[in-house]
């Protein structure tokens, strides 16, 4: 019988697409790991509609409501979820926010600062309302795993993907989390 | 840079101490009670007369929660916040105080005269709420006595001048053993012990045929203690006195230092006399934790008259060479010091970080010289024995815990104060006694001790049983335990020294998850969380303290879940916050009212 591929998914949230360029950073190794793995909706595949599937990385905090909306949809659609990188993990650099208050912000950049909004703070529909601060998505969902770094190294992703295909629980060598 | 010069008082407070670094903590501490609190210019001028990193001044005198390195007010007014303070109603009295002065708790109040804040367990509960005004105990608070008090802050009474009836403790003792049986009598135990006795070795042996154990808690054998001190080579032995009562809901030292203080003093000397037996130099020191503060003079006063009585100094009771002397330390707020190695640090003028180990106090301990560490209680069971014998000693208690331990007992019950018992008896006995009907837990050696339940009320006070330091916390059927537990989840994550990850993170995590399940936004994955934590601190915290702050929680989650799980919003995940909340702020800036504006979790989780 064929081996099914497992079915991934990623999304980046408040983060900067630096976990995913880590991600690629595998080189020529995803290239072994494609025979056992397919991506669904990610920044990688421009997939528009998240499928069942079988793996959801995360990277970044959660600092807006299509945030919460999207990561609530990949809990709901994803078996194993993966916070990824500092972002998801702790809030990271975004989260340099939370000690200022979000009414103050918008006041700062929309109104007070010369700017182009003609003294409206922007109250388009379409645009995500910000959250009162910046939250590590362990704190909105349930996470399975974390896998730490800022970026993860590439190393380390490969750990993951090659131990989660072999079905073994996900382990990184004391080097992949020692940062001093 | 120019340093301002230090008053005539700093300088008398540094030649007191002989401008000794080690005496660091005492130094700032008396500082303060000169200046109100230490400003960064007496920082300065400390650090170089004492020829300190000015850094190493500033975080010693940081670490402590009793030493001020911003304005502090005129008059600090601490709620002692143990649970048994809470039970006595201590949260609306500080409301009371606080809506009266027009203060906010945890703030100074613009005219700087008055810091209103709560503190860590004071020893005080047996006849609480607890209070500090400026360090000093007070009992028993109440609407009438904080209108008072209120009155004296605001027509700013020097604290001397407030009626001493505020200040007076009682130290109630309702059923007394071998300890307590007789009032202390000073230099008897010594006597017995010169006249036959000529190295210590008689006592010790004595001592160890009494299987006397430490009475902090762990239960280490005091005889073998001793012995592996006396045989370490050094140049002085030091015994050293814990009386760093932290352990909330334990008081009993300082009923023994108040009532018993000949008893302890005089187990010192006699530990003093197996360590250096007139060969070698010994020098006492007792660590009172800082809120008794109020029974130093009382010390200072007991050493003077056994110095007096040849009880102390040189030469002591005639024996030629048997020179030793006590000298009292005071804490400054911090109850990782009742850790002995922490306790050292500090008595060194350092932050009370605990040290490695080995190497033990016993062979390396205050000044890298051979040290005993021993609870109050241990120092006055010595005496006991030195004066019966060890065989009337044995005579009570259990095989594997011989003789008598002092109970420290609080919480839902009709007469609280200090028991003793003799080891052995049950959880059901003592509540009995204390006049406590239908408890539905006690927790027994306070909250690094273990939570019982009623199926649990015939198990022993023992250390084979249910070991203890001492509290005995009884919560009556009208108590949340969640509650209890939370308190107690608090007081650790406050009391973390912060040295090392796994306590320092691992008490603030648990602090978390439990304010979460308050919140009402607790899930089964957050217990599953807890559990993980709680292995992980257990397995790697540096000390004591980070190894036990999760017995509260392991009890509560063992044998009283349902309390944890009714709490529970879901039994899968919730997350930490509400969501649709979270977006309040950015609604009202945007006028935003719209679908996409809100977060319903129970439609987006469908």
């Amino acid at each position: 019988m064929a081996e099914r591929r497992l079915r991934v998914a990623t999304a980046s949230l408040a983060g900067c697409f630096g976990c995913h360029m880590s991600l690629l950073d595998m080189d020529a190794r995803l290239l072994e790991l494609l025979p056992h793995i397919e991506f669904d909706r990610s920044p990688f595949t421009d997939i528009k509609q998240l499928s069942p599937c079988d793996l959801g990385l995360i990277e970044g905090g959660v600092c807006n409501a299509e945030n919460v909306e999207v990561l609530l949809e990949y809990r709901r659609k994803c078996r194993i979820l993966v916070a990824v990188g500092a972002c998801a993990i702790t809030g990271g650099l975004p989260a340099q926010r939370n000690h200022l208050d979000i009414g103050a912000c918008l006041q700062e950049v929309y109104l007070t600062e010369p700017g182009t909004t003609h003294g409206l703070i922007p109250n388009d529909p379409e645009l995500p309302l910000p959250l009162d601060k910046v939250y590590p998505i362990q704190e909105v969902v349930r996470v399975d795993y974390f896998l730490p770094g800022c970026p993860p190294p590439a190393e380390a992703f490969w750990r993951l993907l090659s131990d989660l295909v072999a079905g073994r629980t996900p382990h990184l060598p004391r080097e992949l989390i020692r940062y001093d | 840079m120019s340093t301002p010069p230090l008053t005539p008082e700093l300088e008398a407070v540094l030649d007191r101490h002989g401008r000794d670094p080690t005496r660091l903590v005492q130094i700032l501490r008396e500082a303060q009670e000169l200046a109100g609190w230490l400003p960064p210019p007496l920082i300065t001028a400390l650090a170089r007369a004492l020829r300190l990193p000015r850094a190493r001044v500033e975080g010693t005198a940081a670490f402590y929660s009793f030493l001020y390195l911003r304005p502090a007010g005129r008059y600090r007014v601490l709620f002692s916040d143990n649970v048994t303070d809470r039970m006595q109603g201590s949260e609306a009295l500080l409301d009371q105080l606080c809506e009266r002065l027009w203060a906010e708790k945890g703030r100074v109040t613009e005219d700087g005269l008055v810091y209103i804040d709560t503190t860590s367990c004071t020893g005080l509960c047996d006849q609480g709420p607890g209070l500090l005004v400026n360090g000093w105990a007070i009992p028993r608070a109440s609407r009438e006595r904080l209108d008072l008090i209120a009155g004296l802050i605001l027509e700013q009474r020097p604290l001397a001048e407030w009626p001493a009836e505020l200040f007076h403790i009682d130290h109630p003792i309702h059923r007394r053993d071998l300890l307590l049986a007789e009032p202390p009598t000073a230099g008897e135990a010594l006597a017995a012990v010169l006249a036959h006795d000529a190295d210590g070795s008689g006592l010790l042996a004595q001592v160890e045929r009494a299987g006397l154990r430490g009475r902090g808690g762990a239960g280490f054998p005091t005889a073998r203690k001793w012995a592996a001190c006396r045989q370490a080579p050094g140049a002085v032995h030091y015994v050293v006195c814990n009386a760093d009562e932290g352990e909330p809901g334990t008081f009993k030292d300082r009923v023994l230092l108040a009532e018993y203080a000949d008893l302890v003093l005089e187990g010192m000397t006699l530990c003093a006399y197996v360590l250096g037996a007139g060969r070698s130099p010994t020098q006492g020191l007792i660590y009172l934790r800082g809120e008794y503060r109020f029974l130093l003079e009382h010390l200072q006063s007991a050493l003077a008259r056994r110095r007096a009585a040849g009880l102390l100094g040189r030469a002591i009771c005639g024996r030629a060479g048997f020179d030793f002397d006590i000298e009292l330390h005071l804490g400054a707020g911090a109850y990782v010091c009742g850790e002995e190695s922490a306790l050292l640090e500090s008595l060194e003028g350092k932050r009370g970080v605990p040290r490695n180990r080995p190497p033990y106090p016993v062979t390396h301990g205050y000044l890298g010289q051979p040290t005993v560490v021993n609870n109050v209680e241990t120092f006055c069971a010595a005496a006991v024995i030195a004066r019966h014998g060890a065989e009337a000693y044995r005579a009570r208690g259990t095989p594997d815990s011989p003789g008598s331990k002092l109970l420290s007992v609080a919480g839902d019950c009709a007469r609280p104060g200090v028991y003793e018992y003799p080891f052995g008896v049950t959880v059901r006995e003592v509540l009995a006694d204390c006049g406590a009907q239908d408890a539905q837990a006690v927790q027994v050696g306070g909250p690094s001790g273990t939570l019982v339940g009623p199926h649990e009320f015939d198990r022993r006070i023992a250390f084979e049983d249910l070991a203890t330091a001492g509290a005995f916390t009884v919560f009556g059927p009208q108590r949340d335990l969640f509650e209890v537990v939370r308190n107690y989840v608090h007081f650790f994550a406050h009391e973390s020294c912060g040295f090392c990850t796994p306590c320092r993170v691992g008490t603030a995590i648990l602090r978390g998850v439990m304010d979460k399940i308050h919140a009402g936004r607790g899930a089964r994955h957050d217990l599953e969380q807890l559990e993980q934590v709680e292995r992980a601190m257990r397995l790697a915290s540096h000390c004591g303290l980070g190894q036990t702050a999760c017995n509260p929680l392991r009890d509560l989650r063992t044998r009283f879940r349902p309390t944890l799980e009714r709490r529970l919003a879901s039994l899968d995940f919730a997350p930490a916050f509400d969501l649709d909340a979270a977006l309040a702020r950015a609604r009202a800036f945007t006028g935003r009212d719209d679908a996409r504006a809100h977060l319903h979790t129970d439609t987006l989780a469908s």
